[in-house]
């Protein structure tokens, strides 16, 4: 017993810090588990989310996890930046500030970002297309259920074994029992394979959404742009996380079975990681990125009263930065001795890849050209992305060409460009989404003001936290270093940039608060198009009935609904009656979540090597995939009449 | 409420400014990539300079553009210019900005494809001093196989002369960079990597690893000292005959996951240093070829 306590709770999670965590962690549950009790919620939880295919539910289930990893991200770049703010600080210790900047790193991509993306798939496309869901609703659910597996997983490594701590990219041979003994790094391992798994099936599912399930007339060149690079960001992760699932299942065997891929002995060649991780790394920056610029193009178009400028040009550009994107994964160790002839070409790539990107820029400007630009919070967001992005990619092409690199690799002048872009382009995209389609998922409207307060401190903050890092490069300061001595004149910067983070903080709080307040007082949207929008989506109540569309649009022209409101065809929102027929929707199902639970199973159990619990979990897994396969009663029928009375209460029928 | 709004957003823009501002004038030494004492850092320097250039017309025109844009076409009542809500296309516009994005990208490349091959290869001439790096968990071995001496955590190079440093680890990867001297390599387990630099005037530049390679990273630092050939060779002599030899026995203390002060070895033992390794063999691949072509390697 006292072994398996000293397993759980090794000395690096007994520090104040983590203890302080375990109990609020304990405390939290505690109040949840007597909340859902006390009020009977727990059957309602189960029933309406916890088994759901909805494609919205799955959305907002998306939205909630993404928002609570920012948090932890944030709250693991707050407490980096405290202890940089002056030098020769004490406040974290090396192992403790290791541990942060790789949860740091590793959830903002992969348990943030990507969750983040896939909600706004979620929430928005089905809806953009006229669908009445994703082609495999229940694969979605799985989806979702193992990256909210592995995001607990790997969160609660914190508190319980200990966290990783080398990094998000995790270059083995550190990585290897020699150097990292513990359980720190399976959970690394176990954690970004299981929700990597949701990630392909999520890719493979939107891919054929989109491909199979647009509604009549919408051909590809009249999609949506948001679906236009929703379904190219499908296929990236689609080619991208192979990769990455076998340099990760290669570190596993190493620390598990005793091999020697990566290991300093027997022949172990450690750079073949660093070659497979970016061979993921670089499209996935698309796949970070791409789904955002789709979000701009929407909104800009939307706030500008105008078309989208340049629409089959974005296209082009978008599918060339897919196809370029496989060829500049060695800009990222330009410095491992490559040579000039390799190192040329992909410096020469990276550049060129920056040329779609530009044009897109200059498109969205010229969208607004001979517009209307209003500025709500949604296209606060998008405004501010035009000026931040284009020094985030031009740091990108300084970086791109090779020499220069040779100075940067790996310096704050690298932390600022990577900054520079996922938080002036991810971040500020998917903000800029979340407040768009906010009223079409939740039917209110984030409070403007508050909205504005959240815009301007997080805006200020992140130029004040940025800019100073670009100095520090320039200083020599290299990155994942816990403290600094004086002399080399770092201490100013750094602490301008701790002030700037802790705005960006304090923009998240306001923020959160505003959620708060705009579902108790927030402007409901009882119109279905709140911003005057282009698209579908705008067409339907906000929220949506859950079959979607009681009659699926046929569509004529790209920005189809914009189209519909100038030639006044409102029967699309006032249907007769009789038009409406019954609707074939999937059903609940509760295997989605234990499927997560098994995966859950065995993952811990590889994380720490407790065999019979591995094998438990993969049992688990496999008898779900059996009883999945024979579930033929997956389907049910909403009558005509049930939609009748929806569509009425909601005001859309004639007479 | 909107143009209050702007007019504090403007407070704020150029408190930011005066922030950036006070930054970038403080311009002294402590910015070590503006100040290289070396040929490699010099041209690494002036490709900054290009790409940095270009991308700043290319900020600055995206800039200008964007806030002629957000002015002129804000939707307020009375804006007088033109409305044209059908207006989504204009393939002159669009070929301009392809060719100046290309033109922009070939100004940066050209450049760098010169400056990639120029800096592989170190300048004929002189014979590079050769000095074998290998990092540890956490200090750098510093091998002198002409001198036949080694340090750690500190070296001195003559000025004036090239010096090819190999690079190796017996530890996770780090990198090797001296900021002042020029960019940076990695060094790998297995592989033997080759970096040249060379320091144009005498003087102290500081190094250290730019790859996180566990809790004492932060403390991989070293001091290059630059001095004229003769003191180096005085240097040398006094390292032979003052310090004391490094045993095998020694090497394996080395190898200890800790971080220790500068010292110095008359000798070393010659298998701490590979002679084999995956991609870059000492007998062959772009390494050797770069060995052969420009010294007089003494073979052993
Ligand atoms: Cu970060
Ligand atoms: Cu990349």
């Amino acid at each position: 017993m006292s072994s398996l306590l000293a397993q759980l709770f090794p000395p690096e999670t007994t520090r104040g810090m983590e203890l302080s965590a375990d109990v609020l962690i304990v405390l939290t549950s505690a109040a949840i588990i007597y909340v859902l009790t006390r009020y009977h919620k727990w059957g309602h939880l189960w029933r309406e989310w916890l088994t759901t295919v909805d494609h919205k539910k799955i959305g907002i289930m998306y939205l909630i996890a993404a928002i609570t990893m920012l948090f932890r991200g944030g709250v693991d770049a707050l407490l980096m930046r405290g202890q940089l703010a002056v030098p020769n600080n004490h406040f974290l210790g090396p192992l403790h500030y290791d541990e942060i900047f790789t949860t740091h790193g590793t959830i903002m991509i992969f348990f943030m970002s990507m969750p983040f993306i896939f909600a706004m798939f979620n929430l928005a496309i089905p809806l953009m297309i006229g669908a009445r869901d994703v082609a495999f609703p229940r694969l979605n659910a799985i989806s979702f259920w193992l990256f909210a597996f592995a995001a607990f997983m790997f969160n609660i490594s914190f508190v319980v074994g200990g966290s990783p701590n080398a990094g998000w990219t995790s270059y083995p041979p550190l990585t290897e029992l020699a150097f990292n003994p513990g359980v720190g790094q399976n959970y690394y391992l176990l954690a970004i394979q299981i929700s990597g798994i949701g990630s392909i099936a999520t890719g493979v599912n939107f891919l054929v959404t989109i491909l199979k399930m647009r509604a009549p007339g919408m051909t590809l060149m009249r999609m949506p742009m948001f679906v236009w690079t929703s379904l190219v960001t499908s296929a990236l992760i689609l080619f991208a996380f192979p990769p990455l699932t076998v340099a990760l299942a290669m570190t596993m065997l190493d620390r598990l079975f005793g091999t020697d891929f990566f290991t300093i002995t027997h022949g172990g060649m450690p750079m073949m990681y660093v070659n497979l991780f970016w061979l993921f790394g670089h499209p996935e920056v698309y796949i970070l990125i791409l789904p955002s610029f789709g979000i701009f193009s929407e909104v800009v178009a939307t706030f500008s009263r105008k078309r989208l400028f340049g629409y089959s040009t974005m296209v082009w550009s978008v599918i060339t930065i897919t196809l370029l994107s496989y060829g500049t994964w060695v800009h990222h160790f330009f410095t491992m001795g490559a040579g000039p002839g390799v190192n040329v070409f992909f410096g020469i790539s990276t550049m060129l890849i920056a040329i779609p990107t530009g044009i897109k820029i200059f498109n969205w400007i010229f969208t607004m050209w001979g517009g209307r630009v209003r500025t709500p919070v949604a296209m606060l967001w998008a405004l501010a992305f035009i000026p931040t992005f284009v020094v985030g990619g031009a740091t990108g092409v300084m970086l791109g060409a090779v020499v220069g690199d040779y100075q940067f690799h790996n310096s704050y002048f690298l932390i600022a460009h990577f900054h520079n872009v996922l938080i002036g382009g991810t971040v500020f995209g998917l903000l800029a989404g979340m407040y768009y389609w906010w009223p079409k998922t939740f039917g209110f409207k984030l409070d403007e003001r508050q909205g504005r307060w959240f815009f301007w401190l997080f805006f200020i903050g992140f130029w004040i936290t940025f800019m100073p890092q670009y100095a520090l490069g320039f200083m020599g300061m290299t990155r994942r270093m816990y403290t600094y001595t004086t002399g080399y004149g770092w201490s100013l910067p750094n602490l301008v940039s701790t002030i700037g983070a802790f705005m960006m903080g304090a923009g998240f709080v306001v923020f959160v608060y505003s959620i708060v307040y705009s579902y108790k007082h927030g402007e409901r949207d009882l119109t279905g198009d709140p911003w005057d929008g282009r698209t579908l989506e705008w067409s339907l109540p906000s929220p949506p009935p859950a079959y979607n569309f009681a009659r699926i649009p046929v569509v004529s022209d790209r920005d189809a609904w914009w189209e519909m409101k100038q030639h006044n065809q409102t029967n699309v929102v006032q249907l007769n009656p009789n038009d409406i027929q019954p609707i074939e929707m999937p059903k609940s199902s509760s295997i989605p979540f234990l499927m997560g639970l098994a995966f859950f199973v065995g993952g811990i159990g590889m994380v720490f090597e407790w065999w019979w619990v591995a094998i438990l979990g993969a049992l688990g897994v496999v008898a779900l995939l059996i009883i999945g396969s024979f579930d033929y009663n997956d389907h049910e029928e909403i009558h005509a009449e049930t939609i009748r009375h929806t569509e009425a209460s909601l005001g859309r029928l004639q007479g | 409420m909107a143009p209050k709004r702007s007019k504090r957003a403007f407070r704020y823009l150029s408190l930011m400014a005066l922030a950036v501002g006070l930054l970038v004038s403080g311009c002294g030494q402590q910015y070590v990539l503006l100040h290289p004492a070396g040929p490699v850092a010099a041209s690494e320097l002036g490709l900054i300079y290009i790409s940095g250039a270009a991308m700043l017309f290319m900020v600055l025109l995206v800039w200008v553009l964007f806030g002629i844009v957000i002015v002129r076409f804000r939707d307020k009542p009375g804006n007088k210019a033109p409305y044209r809500p059908l207006w989504d296309h204009n393939r002159k516009l669009e070929l301009f900005w392809l060719a100046l994005s290309f033109l922009i990208v070939i100004i940066i490349s050209v450049p760098t494809v010169q400056k990639t091959y120029a800096l592989d290869k170190i300048p004929s001439g002189t014979d590079p001093i050769v000095i074998d790096v290998t990092s540890l968990d956490y200090k750098w071995l510093f091998e002198y196989p002409q001198q036949h001496i080694a340090t750690v955590n500190y070296i001195d190079i003559p000025s004036g002369v090239p010096v090819l440093f190999e690079l190796t680890a017996n530890s996770p990867m780090n990198t090797f960079w001296v900021p002042q001297l020029g960019g940076m390599e990695y060094t790998m387990p297995g592989e033997v990597l080759p970096l040249w630099l060379e320091a144009s005037h005498p003087g102290v530049y500081w190094g250290r690893s730019g790859q996180f390679s566990g809790s004492g990273f932060v403390h991989m630092t070293f001091n290059v000292k630059a001095v004229p050939m003769a003191q180096f060779q005085q240097w040398v002599q006094t390292v032979r005959q003052t310090a004391s030899p490094m045993t095998l026995a020694d090497y394996h203390q080395l190898l200890q996951h800790n971080w220790i002060s500068p010292r110095s070895y008359s000798s070393y033992p010659a298998s701490t240093f590979p002679n084999t390794t995956h991609g870059f063999t000492l007998e062959g691949g772009m390494y050797m070829q770069m060995k052969n072509m420009y010294m007089n390697m003494p073979s052993n």
